[in-house]
């Protein structure tokens, strides 16, 4: 089964998904991530989806749990780079990710986590 | 085949000239234009050919479907020329007396045949009437569906408003695929130019009802999944009051009343101040 990497950079970990998820790869990765905070003692948690073309509510359901594992943790999360399909479908599933950070870019991504860290929750 | 379709075909074809002629000068009159003798020449000719065939009386069948696409062919060039679709079935109509009197002198006392002569006729003629009905009706149709996707696309351009701050004004009722296309082009714009920023101004939306908010908040969900803002300016008193009224949740969006508030936001949330020297 393909386990998707969690590299660290700096207090955050930064997780990009290339591959189309499959539902035991998303419970994998929720298992991971909790797992790496813990060890870690990360801050934030970026997740880069620029490249997933095919969600379903699965995964962005998962998604959701994940930002509040990493916030029962003590850590930022933010999703980066959805695409306008991937938003659309989102939506139509009426899945709105509330409490979920979103960023166009994984620059953008960084900033907020970096003003997350320093205090400020706006991001600038 | 039976005799009065025999009689008929005789007809259409010793009397020929005498029936356009009057045929011509019943419709569009004694000086008519090469171009209408050639389009009655035509229909004349097809509806001979139909009539030939062995189920000349079954007008779905393959053997009427070149007359068919005579009938079609004229009542587009018709409808060009801004006739309307009762004029077009008229002309064809109006073939039905000229032929009944030919009828008449050849049959003269036989009339068992004369009246069989005559439905046959009418039934045929009746059809192809219709037919030009029909294809007046598609050509509409068609036009109609042309202009409809023209207008959709017209109506949705997604303005750069400044660096970072992207703007759609709406015009006019939002239906579901309206927002569905507004959605994409801003969604895909905002992909493009990586603006954190984008302002829907609804000025030119005549009413807002629970479906028309629903779809609205479906657009600003979008733009915040891929981690941009949205304002929605534009918000006319009478609107702000519907939506009050119909009890539609606002409260996650931020609203402005006009497009100039909304980028006075903009400019506010990007850090850029306006200054006059």
């Amino acid at each position: 089964m393909y386990r998707i990497p969690i590299l660290q950079m700096g207090s955050a970990l930064l997780v990009t998904i290339q591959v189309d998820m499959e539902d035991q790869t998303a419970l994998q990765l929720q298992d991971d991530l909790a797992t790496k905070i813990e060890a870690t003692g990360a801050s934030g948690v970026l997740i880069d989806i620029s490249a997933l073309e095919i969600v379903d509510s699965f995964v962005g359901r998962m998604l959701a749990s994940i930002s509040g594992i990493a916030s029962v943790l003590d850590a930022t999360t933010v999703v980066v780079g959805m695409q306008p399909a991937v938003a659309i479908t989102l939506v139509e599933l009426g899945l709105s990710l509330d409490g979920v950070k979103t960023a166009l870019n994984v620059r953008r991504g960084m900033q907020i986590l970096q003003a997350a860290q320093d205090g400020d929750p706006r991001g600038h | 085949m039976a005799a009065h379709d025999n009689t008929l075909l005789s007809v259409l074809r010793d009397d020929e000239a005498t029936l356009l002629d009057s045929w011509l000068a019943a419709t569009v009159g004694r000086n008519a234009s090469a171009g209408a003798k050639a389009e009655a020449q035509e229909l004349l000719n097809a509806l001979r050919t139909s009539l030939q065939a062995e189920d000349a009386d079954n007008l779905a069948s393959a053997s009427w479907s070149s007359t068919r696409k005579v009938v079609d062919r004229l009542s587009a060039s018709r409808a060009a020329q801004g006739q309307t679709a009762g004029d077009v079935s008229a002309f064809v109509l109006a073939l039905k007396l000229p032929i009944f009197a030919a009828l008449q002198k050849r049959l003269g006392q036989d009339s068992a045949t004369l009246l069989d002569a005559v439905i046959s006729v009418t039934t045929k003629l009746d059809t192809m009437a219709q037919w030009t009905v029909t294809a007046f009706q598609r050509s509409r149709e068609d036009i109609i569906q042309r202009q409809q996707e023209e207008l959709l696309e017209l109506s949705t351009p997604v303005i750069k408003l400044w660096e970072g701050v992207l703007a759609v004004p709406m015009i006019g009722t939002l239906d579901s695929n309206r927002t569905q296309m507004v959605m994409e082009a801003l969604l895909q714009r905002i992909v493009e130019t990586e603006a954190e920023l984008a302002i829907i101004d609804i000025t030119g939306v005549p009413t807002v009802d629970t479906l028309v908010a629903q779809h609205l908040l479906k657009t600003v969900t979008a733009i915040r999944l891929m981690g941009a803002d949205c304002i929605i300016s534009g918000v006319r008193p009478q609107i702000a009051q519907t939506i009050v009224h119909l009890g539609v949740d606002l409260q996650s969006v931020t609203t402005k009343a006009s497009l100039a508030a909304a980028l006075a936001l903009a400019f506010k949330r990007t850090g850029y101040t306006v200054t006059r020297s």
